[in-house]
């Protein structure tokens, strides 16, 4: 077998080994990556510093992809020579590697600016995973971050430093922000979208040096002037990395030139990616690496057929809430051009198309880019425009998104990044037999880059597989039209507090009573208590914590951990119920006693006279937990169960949770308490605890899936505490735990709770901590109530006569 | 929406606004009726605080819009029509009352004499949810019939 090198672990490299691999003859395949990380999708690195994905969330193609593919992986080793006669490459491990084919997807470097003084502490580039990282431990809230280049990356990044506290500046040497790929009109509208944000934006500055006695203390600009920084992010562009095509002895201008077969100018050497030069163009999106690729396997298998004919260059911006897509010409001085406008400034909405000869040349879109897919079809194809004049800037509506996806040709790109088209996904679907989402990424890479055609490709798989069940993504109500767990992403990412401002943004400005009480519960938890809270967004149970009855009155359920209370608690039950003449006493069946009938007005006192914790009874919240009397008294009893169960109780009340948890503690597996049709159970057997979750005896019944079992109370309340702030914070709001687990799966609820890394653990323990220390007992605000007419009818200011 | 007549009607010193927080409601007992009074930020409105559906005290439903939820069954009511919005509750309709705000004070046009209300066409209403603090007024506010 031929050997084949290949040096450069990134999109491109990888991409196109995917390809050689789906051809024949196979070869023997070694890959050197300087980076120490499997291949991981770049595009989202500003992402990973937005804190909206972790770095494990990116990977593209993990260990067991290299394994199975029999390839070498050679990570954190640079090659420094080549040899084009001898056929071999040198690493700077002092390796010396043979091959018959080699191929360079070397990518590129960070193009540093000429600025004085740039080497030090606390200037950054960012270009890769570590620099990310290095960003991330770097940056902290408050302070201030300067940004040089305002382009894409440099955007995006300060977008991710702002995200996470810091003051962030932006500085671009020209007047107009992603110049390449906007006008001045659309820079315009994009600076005042990032102005918005609360991100300067300075334009038209040169940063001429770094200021600092060693540690970077701010930038000065050409002209004088300067402003101060704890850290800098050089983003100013990128240059091929051309070092070892200059070794190799290729032919090198800007990039490594390369003919329509991608081939160099050595018959042995193939490149790919960033690092070349097609036509005179060095390409530095996805979407043209992957096309390259695609060429570059078939010529280097043999195959030699296929063309790279140059790519249209398209551009996304990678903001939540900052849309912005350009892709063609842009420039207003070509001949014979027409120039097609629209402008929103309100809105913040700009749309230019450029027309030549009645085919699109150019758009621009800002503020809205829904659109994009089809004008980058139109660019790509060259369709004629002509008997679509009326429709250039707004399509007519479709009925519904399977129209739509119907009316799509075979050769249009649905998937831009990876260059996928619906005739490629549809013989997938025939020929592979993919249906599921997941399988189509794994089969032809659609829908791995930047995602924004994830709609897209569920719709052709909902149009084309019968038995396709789209991954349902629920929405809170009609208010808010993103779905329910990307709506957590954004307002952690977004740093949004309060329910009004979540509306105005991102929903109607208005909200009902479904969508404001699972807003409050969402901010509430992503918040650990430390949000703005809206009581006129909570239901009325939240506002006067009592649980409103049929005739308006309220029902008052102290809180009898585990179900134990003395006579004197009894007592002042009994008295309160005399007092108030509580209409109806009753024993629930959590173990807990109701008093029902209340006047609202009645509630402060009742609460005060009672003296004891509010049961949450009225709530979305921790209810209580039922223990059985375990080795206290019964002769069976092989745990302390009515302990475990107190402890329990009191480590979890007063939080909120997406629905109500009722929990169970058994000191045998007899079950007095019921703990195996709980959402979280304790269940005691001779020298340890199960741990069971998911239990149900409501509207429906469910035996709870068992978590784990471990030797020690204190393990045991661990691992409920693990699942419990798991279930916070990713069931949807009114997900009772039951749903939850059957719609993850409890393998799955187990690798991210008990079994998954130490870090992931101490993280939700921590939030968990931190939420149990902000809450506190409702019944208090008897004393501080939220408003002075919280729980009292108002008395008319002037006597009314009857 | 049911009218009065007006000649019958003057306005009456109600609440203060600072007594009712933003997108929420009180209730406020006048005579025998209980009227809900509703801050929406940039206004207030009042209306029968029984919802048509089975009375629930609309002074403590979600405020959307112009529209208060009921806390019973979520009927959804419109706070400047009286009128069911959603199909359950469409073709029930109470009374809305006019109100004005002038220093910081909430008025309410009511009957001059409150017991008119019932020879206009309203029904006598059962008292419901919650009592006034004090207990002279509750007693006080019982109809003559």
């Amino acid at each position: 077998m031929k050997k084949l090198v290949v040096v450069g672990n990134g999109m491109a490299g990888i991409a196109c080994v995917e390809q050689i691999l789906r051809h024949s003859p196979k070869f023997e395949i070694t890959i050197f990556g300087d980076e120490t990380h499997v291949n991981y999708n770049r595009i989202l690195l500003s992402s990973v510093l937005a804190g909206e994905k972790a770095s494990d969330d990116i990977v593209l193609n993990g260990l067991d992809w290299y394994q199975q593919n029999g390839i070498d992986l050679r990570l954190g080793v640079r090659i420094t020579g080549v040899d084009s006669q001898a056929k071999t490459v040198t690493g700077d491990d002092g390796s010396v590697t043979p091959f018959d084919k080699l191929l360079l997807a070397t990518g590129s470097n960070p193009l540093i600016p000429s600025i004085e003084e740039v080497k030090k502490e606390g200037v950054f580039v960012f270009r890769n995973l570590d620099d990310t990282r290095a960003l991330l431990e770097r940056c902290r809230p408050g302070i201030k971050a300067v940004v040089i280049g305002g382009g894409l990356l440099g955007l995006e990044a300060a977008r991710g430093l702002q995200v996470q506290g810091c003051e962030v500046t932006v500085v671009h040497l020209m007047e107009t922000l992603m110049e390449r790929q906007l006008d001045p009109t659309g820079g315009g509208y994009l600076a005042a979208k990032m102005n918005q944000m609360g991100i300067t934006v300075l334009l038209g500055l040169s940063t001429t040096a770094i200021l600092g006695n060693g540690k970077v203390e701010g930038v000065q600009f050409k002209g004088g002037g300067g402003i101060p920084a704890d850290l800098v992010v050089i983003a100013a562009g990128i240059r091929p990395n051309v070092g070892l095509g200059h070794e190799a002895g290729l032919e090198v201008k800007r990039g490594i030139v390369v003919n329509d077969y991608m081939e160099t100018s050595h018959p042995d050497i193939f490149a790919v990616g960033e690092c070349v030069q097609h036509n005179g163009v060095c390409y530095g999106l996805v979407a043209p690496l992957i096309e390259q690729g695609k060429v570059l396997a078939a010529t280097i298998t043999g195959n030699k057929g296929p063309k790279y004919q140059g790519s249209v260059q398209a551009a996304k911006l990678k903001i939540m809430g900052v849309d912005v897509f350009s892709a063609g010409e842009i420039g207003d001085k070509l001949d014979g051009s027409e120039v097609i406008r629209y402008e929103d400034p309100a809105l913040g909405i700009y749309r230019k198309l450029t027309l030549k000869g009645g085919k699109l040349a150019g758009v621009i879109l800002v503020g809205d880019t829904a659109d994009s897919h089809r004008y980058m079809d139109w660019l790509r194809t060259g369709k004629d425009l002509v008997p679509l004049r009326r429709q250039l800037l707004f399509p007519t509506p479709t009925e519904d998104a399977g129209i739509d996806v119907a009316q799509m040709a075979d050769s249009e790109t649905v998937c831009g990044c990876m260059g996928v088209t619906k005739g490629t996904i549809i013989q997938a679907i025939h020929e592979s037999g993919v249906n599921t989402l997941a399988q189509l990424k794994e089969c032809t890479r659609a829908s791995t880059g930047c995602g924004s055609c994830t709609g897209l490709c569920q719709s052709l798989l909902k149009a084309v597989v019968p038995e396709f069940e789209e991954e349902v993504k629920r929405t809170i109500c009609k208010c808010i039209p993103v779905a329910e767990d990307q709506l957590r992403e954004i307002l952690r990412s977004q740093q949004l507090k309060s329910v009004q401002e979540v509306l105005e943004i991102y929903g109607n400005g208005i909200g009902c009573e479904i969508c404001k009480p699972a807003l409050s519960y969402m901010l509430d938890m992503l918040w650990c208590g430390d949000h703005d809270e809206d009581r006129s967004a909570r239901f009325i149970n939240d506002r006067v914590h009592a649980n409103i009855q049929k005739d308006g009155t309220f029902s008052v359920v102290p809180r009898i951990r585990g179900g134990v209370t003395s006579p004197d608690e009894l007592r002042r039950i009994a008295d309160v119920a005399d007092k108030y003449r509580v209409p109806m006493v009753k024993i629930t069946g959590s173990q807990r006693i109701d008093l029902l009938g209340v006047k609202k007005s009645d509630l402060p006192k009742i609460w005060a006279d009672l003296g004891m914790p509010s049961g949450q009874a009225y709530t979305k919240g921790v209810r209580m937990v039922k223990t059985c009397v375990g080795t206290e008294f019964c002769r069976f009893g092989v745990q302390d169960s009515t302990s475990a169960g107190i402890e329990m109780e009191r480590r979890f009340e007063n939080l909120f949770t997406p629905h109500k948890v009722k929990m169970g503690a058994v000191g045998c597996p007899r079950n007095c308490a019921e703990a195996t049709v709980k959402d979280i159970g304790l269940i005691g057997q001779e020298g340890s605890w199960q741990v069971v979750v998911g239990g149900a005896a409501g509207k429906k019944v469910r035996k709870a899936d068992l978590l784990i079992t471990v030797e020690t109370t204190e393990e045991a309340l661990a691992a409920a505490a693990l699942f419990f702030q798991y279930y916070r914070e990713s069931a949807n709001y009114l997900e009772r735990t039951y749903d939850f687990v059957e719609r993850i799966g409890i393998e799955k609820v187990r690798k991210e709770t008990v079994y998954a890394q130490d870090a992931a653990k101490q993280g939700l323990l921590e939030r968990l901590r931190k939420s149990k220390e902000r809450s506190s007992d409702a019944w208090l605000e008897r004393d501080s109530p939220r408003h002075p007419t919280q729980f009292v009818q108002i008395k008319p200011l002037e006597e009314i006569f009857v | 929406m049911k009218e009065t007549k007006a000649e019958s009607k003057r306005w009456t010193r109600i609440a203060l606004c600072d007594d009712i927080p933003p997108r929420e409601g009180r209730a406020v007992k006048v005579g025998n009726r209980e009227i809900a009074i509703v801050n929406l930020g940039d206004r207030f409105l009042a209306i029968d605080n029984r919802c048509p559906h089975k009375g629930g005290p609309l002074a403590d439903g979600i405020v959307s819009g112009t529209t208060v939820v009921c806390p019973l069954h979520a009927w959804k009511i419109s706070l400047e029509t009286g009128e069911g919005v959603n199909s359950a509750s469409a073709s029930s309709c109470i009374e809305t009352l006019r109100t004005r705000v002038e220093h910081g004070v909430i008025f309410l046009e009511l009957a001059d004499n409150y017991r008119k209300g019932q020879e206009d066409g309203m029904q006598e209403l059962p008292v419901l949810c919650v009592e006034t603090g004090g207990t002279a007024t509750a007693a006080e506010s019982r109809p003559a019939t």
